[in-house]
Formats: structure tokens, sequence, C-alpha cells
């Protein structure tokens, strides 16, 4: 690496470290590692110009498309307030100071603002989760509300009981081909490699055939689960579900809907359930709410599909189906979400009663569009949902093709 | 010798920038300055971004423009050691066991080491790419890397950081100078965050209308003016609306070409609507095009278009 100019200037270290710092309040993934490049970069590129600054720091602390816009707001805020890349620039060089105004669409601007105001409003203010009288399980809406919800934490023993039903669980179509193999005496194809080490060490004398066989492994599983209002009950045993299979597997990405979408993959990824739950606790805005499960999906479709299902992904839809409105795009959105998917797997919890299935509407559109159909009648805990996700491909479904 | 006419890294993000053009690529300054940066701190580029904005042409043109060799690793599914690294050709080592043999007194030490050396070693894209030499490294372009699975990025996280592979049975083979590595992929697949630490980041967005232009410009030189213009305005305005896939810089490219070939100097309806599959390869996308939308898009480019002369 070229060396920097020697004595790097330590009132720049330090404002790129306090930078660092705003990005990682304001939920960026900022590491100590790579403050050090960023301050290595900046010396490398020397600033010219306010946008060549922006630039460089830009690719070094900002890793994923998402966080453009927080980067973005917290560059705007940070620098402009302290007039330091002014400053810095008569430091390093005498070129053209660029004092042009960002005027940009602040995106994240309460984000990073509160992660400029030093943690004053740290205490997330928890609402209170209001009363509910009626029984709203069978009812449903377009209306959205937005609450925050807590969830009773998790005991050891639900925690061992999660953990040994995801074990057995095993999803319809559960295995599949990779091109890479593993050594298998019982193998098909002939290991090359293998044959020629072991001729080796007999001096080639013998030449003994050693096989391998193809590596099977779990497709990616997508989960998309309903916590709208009428599945309000079941919405802590999904969540945990999802954190399990989180855990025993690889490639697991975890989405949740009622009128809108998130995207609760990271959040899952948290060894502890707890905390994994609150996280997305904090992260969902509209528990309980209504729901537009057509809308969900569609927008499932236009932004995420293509990112998570590219690798023949299995999907596993948790929902009631009991849409209201707009029952066309529906069954539009189903069909894409079908298409683009290796299996479609539905699992519909509230199929209390025989003869409830064909009644809505929203219920005989997006049948056609399931690889199998997996009803739970109780849905106690979490045991209930991998038994019956794993149960006999016979019992209960309708297939469509395959 | 390989060919050494490589010429040397750019000194600023002018000269970056310039170097870029000089090939017909019209770059913004963000991506100059990553791609100088990345240059100068021998760090890989990882370029994220949709379909079609120019991920791949980037490293195409860096190689033609520093006349550096191109080393190009296409990633898929299940892609692995020996069709990305190296390979034995076991064949030849079989002959090579059989001759010694026939020739008799073959000591055994000896002979590995004869059947495992370089002799029989295929080298794949990634072994290659470490075989540059001084000041003429080539550029290495991991291309689609989000197709592979896990085991093969972690596989890369070695070599990205050291620049060395360990082959067992020869020892490690360390690269004198490092490759100049370029990295695309589509989003059809999270990185790991480990990965793209080592790398500088990089989001390829879509053009402006004038950076596009320009792109038409020089890429489709016999187009007629006014109706690059055109082209260039109506994918702006249909990059805003919310289609399921947006067209990509090469599809404006292509889209001009054939209009050209059409021998058309402006978009009319049923030349929008006869042509749109080069733009649009989804039929919900393309059915909405053609249910009007695209009607109304095309007047109201006419409209400003008038207005602004």
């Amino acid at each position: 690496m070229t060396s920097p100019v020697a004595n790097p200037d330590g009132r720049l270290a330090d404002n790129i470290v306090y930078f660092a710092r705003a990005l990682r309040k304001a939920g960026m993934r900022v590491g100590p590692a790579s403050v050090v490049d960023a301050i290595d970069a900046v010396l490398t590129a020397g600033i010219g110009s306010r946008d060549d600054f922006y630039w460089t720091l830009h690719s070094v602390l900002v890793t994923r498309h998402e966080d453009h816009a927080v980067f973005d707001e917290a560059f705007r805020l940070f620098w402009r307030s302290r007039e330091l890349i002014e400053k810095m620039l008569a430091l390093f060089s005498p070129a053209v100071v660029d004092a042009r105004e960002r005027q940009k669409p602040r995106a994240a601007e309460s984000r990073v603002g509160e992660a400029m105001m030093e943690g004053r409003e740290n205490k997330r203010r928890r609402e209170e989760e209001p009363e509910i009288e009626i029984d709203a399980r069978f009812t449903f809406s377009g209306n959205e509300v937005l609450r925050q919800k807590d969830f009773a934490q998790m005991t050891a023993r639900e925690l061992a009981d999660a953990r040994r039903a995801i074990a057995e669980l095993s999803l319809p179509v559960d295995l599949v081909r990779t091109r890479r193999s593993r050594p298998d005496p019982r193998g098909r194809k002939t290991d090359q490699r293998a044959m020629m080490r072991t001729a080796l060490r007999t001096g080639g004398d013998l030449i003994l055939p050693r096989f391998r066989s193809t590596r099977m492994v779990h497709p990616p599983l997508v989960v998309l689960a309903d916590i709208s209002g009428s599945m309000s009950q079941y919405t802590r045993i999904f969540l945990h579900f999802m954190h399990a299979l989180a855990e025993k597997r690889r490639n697991v990405h975890t989405f949740v809907f009622g009128t809108r979408l998130t995207n609760l993959t990271r959040q899952m990824r948290n060894r502890d359930p707890d905390e994994a739950l609150a996280q997305s606790s904090s992260m969902v805005k509209d528990w309980s709410g209504g729901t537009r499960i057509g809308e969900a999906i569609g927008e499932f479709n236009r932004l995420w599909s293509r990112r998570v299902l590219g690798q023949g992904a299995v999907v596993l839809l948790i929902t009631d189906g009991l849409e209201r409105d707009d029952i066309p795009s529906l069954a539009r959105e189903m069909e894409r979400l079908h298409k683009s998917s290796r299996k479609l797997i539905w699992l519909n919890p509230l199929l209390r009663f025989d003869g409830f299935e064909a009644k809505a509407r929203g219920v005989r559109v997006m049948l056609p569009h399931v690889d199998e159909f997996r009803p739970v009648h109780t849905l106690e805990a979490l045991s209930d949902l991998c038994f019956s996700l794993s149960g006999d491909a016979r019992r209960g479904t309708i297939r469509n093709r395959g | 010798m390989l060919k050494v006419n490589s010429k040397p890294l750019p000194e600023t993000i002018d000269e970056t920038l310039a170097l870029l053009e000089g090939q017909d690529y019209v770059a913004d300054r963000a991506l100059a300055t990553v791609l100088f940066l990345g240059l100068r701190m021998k760090r890989p580029l990882f370029l994220e971004g949709e379909a079609g904005v120019g991920k791949t042409e980037i490293a195409k043109v860096l190689a033609s423009a520093l006349g550096r060799r191109l080393i190009r690793l296409q990633c898929y599914e299940g892609l692995d050691i020996s069709s990305a690294v190296y390979e034995w050709n076991y064949a030849a080592q079989m002959i090579e066991i059989r001759m010694a043999e026939a020739a008799g007194g073959a000591d055994r030490s000896n002979m590995e080491k004869n059947v495992f050396s370089e002799k029989y070693l295929i080298r794949r894209p990634v072994l290659d790419a470490l075989g540059g030499e001084k000041s003429a490294a080539p550029v290495f372009l991991i291309d689609e890397l989000d197709r592979t699975d896990e085991a093969f990025e972690a596989f890369l996280l070695e070599i990205l950081s050291d620049y060395q592979v360990t082959v067992p049975e020869l020892g490690t083979i360390k690269a004198e100078e490092p490759p100049i590595v370029i990295i695309t992929t589509n989003r059809t697949r999270e990185i790991h965050d480990a990965l793209k630490r080592r790398c500088l980041y990089h989001w390829v967005d879509y053009p402006k209308a004038e950076r596009e232009l320009e792109i038409v410009r020089r890429k489709v030189p016999n187009a007629n003016q006014r109706l690059s213009a055109e082209i260039v305005h109506f994918i702006q305005k249909l990059r805003q609306i919310d289609l399921f896939k947006s067209p990509g810089v090469a599809e404006t490219i292509d889209w001009a070409g054939a209009l050209t070939e059409l021998d058309k100097l402006a978009l009319d309806p049923e030349t929008v609507s006869d042509t749109i599959g080069v733009l649009l390869k989804y039929q919900d996308d393309i059915a909405r095009i053609e249910q009007g939308e695209g009607r109304r898009i095309l007047s109201e480019v006419k409209a400003e278009m008038a207005a602004a002369e």
C-alpha cells in the first residue's frame, strides 16, 4: 500500500471516528476496522472537494444500498454543522472549495437526528397494549393500526421444545442436489483425486477406485407470516418458529406483514430468542392491525423476490387468507409468487371448522397458486406447527403440480 | 513474458474519470472516486446494482484502458475449487506413474513430487489471476457473485485478504502483485458482511438523463440526435413508474440501436409498442405499457421536449 501523508492530522481522524459513531447509532454496521479504512481512504484520495470526500467515506463505510439514505443524511448533518470539510480542505490542498449545499430528500432524517441527539430520548416509549374486549380473531380489516407489541419471554422449557420440534421438522421439499460432491463409498461417481493420492501411497502399483456422491442441502427458505389482528393469537408462535428456524438452518429469510411488509431476517439472526423478538417488535409497526395480503405479497414480489428467491427458495406463507379488498390483485401477486419460488407452501392456522375454507374469497383465489396447502386446526405450540408442516403430503393437502 | 504494455495507474480522481472516458465509458464522479481508491489502496471493488447498469463493463474497460489482462470468473451455483481455482490433470498423472513404474527403480517420495508438480496443475481463473507480474497484475472480474453459494464466498475471503491460494500437494501460491479485483452482484442474494468489509462498496445506479444521453451518443454514434434525446427521456420516465424490472442502460443502448436500424427519426406510439420487447422483459410490465401508459409517457416526453426547445 502506498504510504499516506506522514502525519495524519489528529482532528481529521477524530472527526471521522465521531462520524462513524454517529452512523453506528443511526443503525448502520460500522466496525472499528472500517473506521481505520475510512481514514486511510481519505488520506489516499486527498480531499479535493466536498463530493470526493463524500464518496470516499461512502465507499468504505456503506456496505449496503439500504444504508445510503442514512449515510447521506448523516453526512449532511454532521459535516455541515461543523464546517469541517472546508477546514480540512484548506488543510489538505489549496483546491477550490465547493460549498454547495446538498438538497437531497431526507429519507432517514429522524433516525439520524436521533443518533445525533446523543441518545437523549434513548428509552423507547412502549405503548400500552390496549385491552381488547372482543375476540378479534375472526374479524379482519384493511385499516392500518400501528402498534407496538410486547411478547412474554420464552421459558427454558419452551425453548428446548422449540429446538426439538425444529430438529424434527422436514418440509415437503427439503433437500436439493448441489453440484458439489462428497466422498461416499457407495457413491456413483469416481473420485479421481482421492484415487491418485491412495495410488501414490502404494507407489502406483495399485490404483483403487474411490467414489463420491452428490451433496444434498436444504434449499433457502423464505417465511412470510401474517401478523394482522385476525392472526394475533398465533403471532408469538410464528416468531418463535422463525427464530428457531433461522438458528437451525442457514439461509432463512423471514418477513412479516399486516398492512405493510417488514423484513426481520437480520433481527432473527440474534442468538437469543427474547432479544430477537424484542428487536423484531420494535421493527414492526403494524402488529395486530389490519391486513392487506395482496399488497404485502406484491411488495415482496417487487422488492424482495429477486433478492431472496434467486437460488430456488421454498416459500412458506403463513396466513389465514382473509383478504378484504382487492381480490384480483391478490390472485395476480400469488401467481407471481408461485412462479418465482421452487415450492410455495401455505400454512393456514384458522381452519377451525370444516367448510370454512371455501367461503372466504381470498382463500379461494389463493388456493390455485400454492403447491402445498396445510391447514392447522389447533396451534397451541410451536410443535403443532412443525408437525403439520412435516406431515404426510397426502394428509389434507392440495397438490397442483409436481 | 506476457505482453507488458500496461499503463501506470491514474494519480487523481480526474485522471480516473478521463481514463474511463477514453474507453467510451461515461462514469459519474462517485464511481471514479471509488475506482481510484480501489486502485490506490489495492482493495477489491464491490459493485452492486440492477442488471444492465454497466457493472461488468467497468472491468472490461479498466482492463483495456490499463493494458492489463482481463480474467473473468463467472459464478454459478455449485462453483467449486476444481473449476474456479485449480485442477490436477489426472490422466497425465496416471501416465507419469505408469512411466515411472516402467522405467523401474522409481522411489516413492520422488514420484510424489513429480506427479504433483506444476506441470500437471491446470490453472483456473483464480490461480491465473494470482500469477500477475510486477506492475502488470491482471484485472480479475468475479462476475455475479450472488449466483454462487456461501461456501465459495467464504473461500474468496481468504483469497481477497491475502491474495494467496494453498494447494495441499504443492504449497502456498502467493501473488507477486495482487490483481485488480472487481466483484459484481445483482443482489439476488445478500453477500456476507465479512466479504463486503474487505472491499470498497459502490451501488451502481441508473444514470441521470444527461449522462445517459452521452452514453447513447458514444455507443450508438449513428443514431439521430433527436431520437436519442426522446429515447433517453422516455426511459428515464419509465424508470420512475413502478415496473417489475426497469430497463437498464444496456436496454437503452439496444433500443437506440434497434430504432436506428429501423430508420426511425422520432418515437411514435406504434414504434414504441412494436419494439417494447427490447426494453421490458416481463409480460406484466409490457401489458401495462401497452395499455395506454406508454402512450401517456410518450406524449409527456414530447410535450416536455417541445417546451424545452
